[in-house]
């Protein structure tokens, strides 16, 4: 029997309300959202906080829309409403590419979007996605907002750089014509976290590449990126020589660990060769006008 | 901490730890044992519930987050002494053998049926993904979720599309 130790519980009524909570009751208070992450941690005693603060009641924090040329997706937004979100899919595929691969249907509907990434799971497909969209996340604190670029969120396997008085509030994502992206995650089991997964934006001008984004999860790679690929493809030609030189390079600035998901050569593997899928799918969205 | 939960159309108040489980508070403190304590680990789906509108991993959400919410339970589906559909279906087309999967099965199916009532056999495998059958009696399971279908287009005001049904019966793999 799995039984979290003994927490305090407060409820958030807004998020000035959240704020003040998370001042009061200082590092040891942790934001409760789905739970789906941090729940199962606090049963195993990895994270025994001493006071949680539910923001489930922050409706103002649960939306997706695009407005001003942005998308935006409040950080309680359920994954399930991520992935019933026309306007998301409708922009990024990506995003629904990779939501389906999350879980299982249940547990998609209850947690969250901001969760997710704040609990940041080296193996997080989220964090592969929106590291390949060059999102940005809002965060809160008493004193206002900041914001700060998917790709410096996370600071090391389980730690981002939201501090205990703060609360990540949005994702954001710029949106821009002539683009198409893909998500490819190979799991060992349907549901499972991946073994390997790479996301990818393309962008074009003609036959090439004006703008890339390259996602990584689960692959040792910095920042959920890679940079050196995504640098190399922009203004290369759209084809499948410049994806598979991509690959090699995406792969070769890869550090994954053996474990019991599979050996570090199998996911140096699957970190060329998604990211070489992800490209392709990208490329063939991008020039069907399918995003 | 007291919390005030409406299960099944029932309300009740009563004083939780704040880590308690919403599985232990349905079968412990309301002896609703009809929802199953599985693998406690989000995976086996055997504690699914209805949180509102929505189907849950009740044993990775705690009691205290359903203050002032519905809960639904096996025990709500059927009404007036009469069976769900979804309830007559597993009953029919033997879609239980233990019966450890078996709430849950159903309240996704339910949920599914609100949703999409024609489905394929393919979106009920979808829809139920997060829920594991340990005797591996999915196909009737399947089975059970196509003949609730049907039953619940037959009893709607507007009379079932016959054809519709038909294409639900081929869909059934063998």
């Amino acid at each position: 029997m799995q039984v979290p130790a003994q927490v305090e519980y407060e409820r958030a009524t807004s998020v000035a309300h959240a704020l003040a909570l998370l001042t009061r009751y200082g590092p040891e208070a942790r934001i409760l959202a789905g739970g789906h992450s941090l729940i199962p941690m606090m049963k195993l005693r990895l994270a025994q906080p001493e006071t949680l603060i539910d923001i489930n009641g922050l409706s103002e924090l649960s939306y997706v829309t695009v407005a001003e040329g942005t998308l935006r997706i409040g950080a309680l937004t359920r994954h399930a409403q991520l992935l019933d979100s026309a306007v998301a899919g409708g922009h990024f595929a990506i995003l629904h590419d990779a939501e389906k691969v999350i879980a299982d249907p249940i547990v998609r509907n209850w947690g969250t979007i901001g969760g997710s990434l704040c609990q940041a799971d080296p193996s997080e497909d989220l964090s592969a996605a929106f590291a390949a969209l060059k999102a940005t996340m809002v965060i809160c604190h008493p004193g206002g907002t900041r914001t700060v670029p998917a790709r410096e969120f996370f600071t090391g396997p389980y730690e981002t750089v939201v501090a205990p008085a703060e609360l990540l509030t949005e994702i954001r994502i710029p949106v821009r014509a002539g683009g198409g992206s893909a998500y490819e995650k190979v799991g060992r089991r349907v549901g499972d976290w991946p073994v390997g997964a790479a996301g990818a934006a393309l962008w074009l001008a003609g036959d090439t590449v004006s703008d890339a984004g390259i996602g990584l999860t689960a692959v040792g790679a910095k920042h959920f990126a890679a940079a050196e690929a995504e640098e190399f493809l922009c203004g290369a030609p759209a084809s499948e020589e410049s994806f598979a030189r991509a690959g090699e390079i995406a792969a070769e600035h890869c550090t994954p660990s053996s474990d019991q998901r599979g050996p570090a050569e199998y996911k140096q593997h699957l970190a060329k060769e998604l990211t070489v899928r992800a490209l392709r799918r990208a490329l063939h969205r991008a020039r069907a006008g399918d995003a | 901490m007291q919390i005030t939960v409406s299960v099944n159309g029932d309300a009740y108040t009563q004083e939780v730890e704040p880590r308690l489980l919403l599985i232990h508070f349905l079968r412990d403190e309301l002896r609703l044992t009809g929802s199953h304590w599985g693998c406690d680990t989000s995976n086996c789906g055997a504690c699914v519930v209805w949180l509102d509108e929505t189907p849950v991993k009740s044993c990775t959400v705690l009691a205290a987050m359903v203050d002032g919410h519905r809960v639904r339970t096996v025990e709500g589906l059927e009404s007036g002494g009469r069976l769900d559909p979804v309830q007559e279906g597993f009953a029919r087309c033997h879609g239980l053998q233990c019966g450890f999967c078996t709430p849950g099965m159903m309240l996704t199916a339910r949920w599914l049926l609100d949703h999409n009532p024609d489905p394929s056999a393919d979106e009920i495998r979808e829809a139920l993904s997060g829920q594991v059958c340990r005797c591996t009696g999915y196909e009737n399971i399947v089975r059970s979720v196509l003949w609730a279908a049907k039953n619940d287009i037959a009893e709607r005001p507007s009379g079932g599309d016959l054809d519709a049904t038909a294409e639900a019966d081929s869909g059934v793999r063998q």
